[in-house]
């Protein structure tokens, strides 16, 4: 083993896995990791609800849709360019800074926000990919049955589209629960920040550790739960491929 | 009841209808036949308006269908089509495959819709099928789940663009029982087949398609035994060397 | 007679002359450590190597960064500011002359990762625990603190004149000052605080009014009332912890380097220098109310 005979392991065993301060930090960083729940689970409504609005009016044809596209094109490109992180900082100290009346200074609402927009943009592209991987001929059957386009897409496209990009949904949902404690830097106590603050009064890493097996143990029944819903849809999608 | 006149179309540079002239009256079957590429899935697809075209007009029922500013989805209400890869929705059971139509762009209640659904399913010998999904049928059950899903929605003209060349060879006859049945109840269709014995069958006409355009046209019959066009006399020797025709 | 005298004189002269006389024992607290810079445990030989966090904010820095710094808001290498005065006051008590002194940016995590440390201590108005004593080894205090809390005139808990009527307030402190402690055992506020990863990110949720009140120890609240947060008060200082909270220097856990500075302290608060410094950078700290 290089790790454990290196010089410095002794060290390192002792600063990350402690089991005294492991034991000690866990409770409030499991009481500071519902923040991160609470913020994934409402980020998550809104951004595959958005994602998928953004995705169909990228995909509207007609040269008089065409502003809406460029607008989508430009909001997907912008969002996946900022870093998240500055997004919150930006959101979550300018907003409330303008003192605006009406405006929420939370910091947990401007980090959801945050979360919210920058996800919408990279789902929406998932969202597009899955519409565009629906065969053109599944278009064809459903218009030649008189429904209009925004039936075909309702009822024929869409279901199918988000069927077969549920891996991908799931990554970047995953990548959301994890990016969570960038809301952290707004102050407010989530389970990383929780961590820091427990690593900082004991100088031992630890409770780092405890933070991300908290993280680690939500993805990984996701993960499996997707495992199932893919292999059952993936014979329903044989039978079209014909 | 159906009138092509002077089609024209093209993907590109490429044109694949040459000015095609079809009459076909009520209660007419009409079976297309000609080699791969001849134009006949292509002239079904503007049929229906699922292809845009060039040149020429399609009058269905007295109405130009494709004049500017006609309502597209009011047109397909009358026009049912079924394709060689049946298409049929795979998330969905195949009884709601036959009610989505009917349901959502009629406007027919669920319970009504339902009814005549396992009605026109269990005439085709789909009965027990209907909550099943469209992986578990086998091709023909698929096919003819297909049919009856365009049929649901009582369309006056039906398309069938070889519907059977998809079908391994066991399973071809009940989709051609199929369309003969609905052929000896009147139903006015359009047919584009390399079933030879079966278009001289249930055929009133047969047409030749040859490069984009009609070469000849008359009683299945006569097209089948006494062709006059040489390309139609060279195209059936194919076919009945290839064993698909018995003359 | 006279030449005995003269003999010891030469002999105790000999003995007093810094670099020339020969290396002493650096035994713990047993020989002074002055003038023996060629003894002592340093990351880079001849040079003393300092850590502190980038901002450097008054009152522990002072001096206005050149526009080529890396160092902003002070400058460490100015010499003024309490905390660089001290380090400064320290090293050349030791042996240093003043550029023989580095600065590097050593954000506040990095000064206990486990590891070589890359300074030979950290200066950054870090607070003494027992079990961060476990980690790493500190100096002794240069520096006994107070927790204070800053709030915005004219808001409602500005009228507070109590530790129990903070309660119900949303507090902040940043993150790994022992403020947040505070706050937790002490003021035990009904919502849970908030705590910023920097010092900045603080203030501008007091000025937004995203919290109401930030526990920072005392000097810092001078400076964030005077500079950062216009608006701002110091509502109160909190009464000295038994045992009493102080800053020391952070060095590499068993650094035989902190006897030397230590002794370098000793002699300072002996001295009366450490106080002279203290009251000449952090002076005006003082005249807040205390609040119970």
């Amino acid at each position: 083993m290089l790790v454990t005979s290196a010089p410095g392991w002794p060290e390192v065993k002792s600063t990350f896995f402690d089991w005294d301060y492991f034991w000690d930090s866990m409770p409030e960083i499991f009481y500071a990791f519902k923040l991160n729940v609470k913020i994934f689970c409402i980020a998550e409504v809104f951004i595959l609800a958005f994602a998928l609005l953004l995705a169909v009016l990228r995909s509207l044809r007609g040269p008089v849709f065409f502003p809406v596209r460029a607008l989508a094109i430009v909001y997907t490109d912008f969002f996946r360019g900022v870093p998240t992180i500055l997004v919150i900082a930006v959101l979550g100290f300018g907003a409330p800074a303008l003192q605006l009346r009406g405006v929420p200074t939370s910091v947990v609402f401007w980090g959801i926000v945050a979360l919210v927009l920058v996800y919408t943009a990279y789902v929406s592209e998932v969202y597009r990919a899955g519409i565009e991987s629906v065969h053109p001929s599944q278009e064809a059957a459903a218009r030649s049955l008189a429904l209009s386009h925004g039936q075909t897409l309702l009822y024929v496209i869409i279901p199918q589209a988000v069927r077969r990009v549920i891996p991908p949904l799931l990554n970047d949902f995953i990548g959301l629960q994890k990016d969570t404690a960038l809301v952290g830097f707004l102050g407010a106590v989530e389970a990383f920040n929780q961590s820091q603050i427990d690593a900082s009064a004991t100088f031992n890493y630890t409770p780092f550790l405890a933070a991300a097996l908290l993280f680690v143990a939500i993805t990984i029944p996701l993960a499996r739960f997707t495992d199932w819903l893919v292999a059952r849809d993936r014979r329903r999608q044989l039978a079209a491929a014909r | 009841m159906l009138r092509i006149e002077g089609l024209h179309k093209s993907f590109g540079t490429n044109e694949v209808l040459r000015g095609i002239d079809l009459v076909l009256d009520e209660h007419e079957v009409v079976c297309m036949i000609g080699a791969s590429g001849s134009g006949k899935s292509t002239l079904l697809r503007c049929v229906n308006l699922l292809e845009p075209i060039d040149a020429g007009r399609i009058v269905l029922a007295g109405d130009e269908i494709t004049a500017r500013g006609v309502d597209v989805n009011r047109v397909r209400r009358h026009i049912g089509i079924v394709f060689q890869s049946f298409n049929l929705f795979p998330h969905m059971s195949v009884l709601r495959n036959v009610t989505l139509g009917p349901q959502k762009a009629l406007g027919i209640p669920r319970a009504r819709a339902e009814t005549e659904a396992v009605d026109l399913l269990s005439r085709f010998g789909l009965g027990d099928k209907i909550r099943e999904y469209p992986d578990r049928l086998s091709g023909g059950q698929q096919q003819r789940a297909a049919i009856v899903r365009a049929l649901a929605m009582h369309p006056s003209l039906l398309l069938l663009d070889e519907v059977t060349s998809a079908l391994d060879p066991e399973l071809v006859g009940e989709v051609l029982a199929v369309i003969r049945e609905l052929a000896e109840g009147g139903m006015t269709m359009l047919i584009a087949t390399h079933e030879m014995s079966f278009a001289r069958d249930v055929a009133n006409r047969i047409c030749f398609l040859d490069a984009g355009a009609i070469l000849e046209e008359g009683p299945a019959e006569q097209i089948l035994t006494d062709p006059r066009e040489p390309r139609t006399q060279q195209f059936l020797q194919r076919v009945i060397e290839a064993g698909r025709l018995a003359v | 007679m006279g030449l005995t005298l003269l003999l010891a004189l030469v002999v105790a002269g000999a003995a007093t002359v810094g670099r020339t006389s020969p290396p002493r024992a650096t035994a713990a607290g047993a020989a002074t450590c002055k003038g023996a810079l060629d003894t002592l445990n340093l990351v880079n030989a001849g040079r003393l190597t300092i850590g502190t966090d980038n901002p450097a904010y008054p009152p522990w820095f002072g001096g206005t960064p050149a526009k080529s710094s890396k160092w902003k808001v002070s400058d460490p290498t100015s010499g003024k500011g309490f905390e660089s005065a001290v380090a400064y006051a320290v090293a050349r008590w030791i042996g240093f002359h003043g550029n023989d002194v580095d600065w590097v940016y050593t954000p506040f995590n990095r000064a206990f990762a486990p590891g070589k440390k890359a300074f030979d201590f950290d200066i950054n108005q870090i607070s003494y625990s027992p079990a961060r004593a476990k980690v790493v080894t500190f100096s002794s205090s240069y520096y006994d603190v107070n927790q204070s809390i800053v709030v915005n005139k004219g808001t409602p808990i500005a009228s507070v004149h109590s530790i129990a009527g903070l309660r119900k307030y949303k507090l902040a402190a940043q993150l790994g000052t022992t403020s947040y402690q505070y706050i937790v055992n002490r003021i035990k506020p009904s919502s849970k605080p908030s705590v910023f990863p920097k010092n900045d990110a603080a203030v501008q949720a007091l000025k937004n009014k995203q919290i109401d009140g930030l526990v920072v120890d005392l000097p810092t609240a001078f400076y964030v009332t005077a500079v950062q947060v216009p608006n701002g008060k110091i509502l109160g200082q909190f009464p000295t912890q038994s045992g009493g909270e102080h800053f020391g220097m952070v060095f590499q856990k068993g650094n035989s380097l902190v006897n030397c500075v230590n002794q370098a302290l000793a002699s300072l608060k002996k001295t009366g220098q450490l106080k002279r410094i203290q009251q000449k950078w952090l002076a005006k700290v003082a005249g807040a109310p205390v609040l119970r």
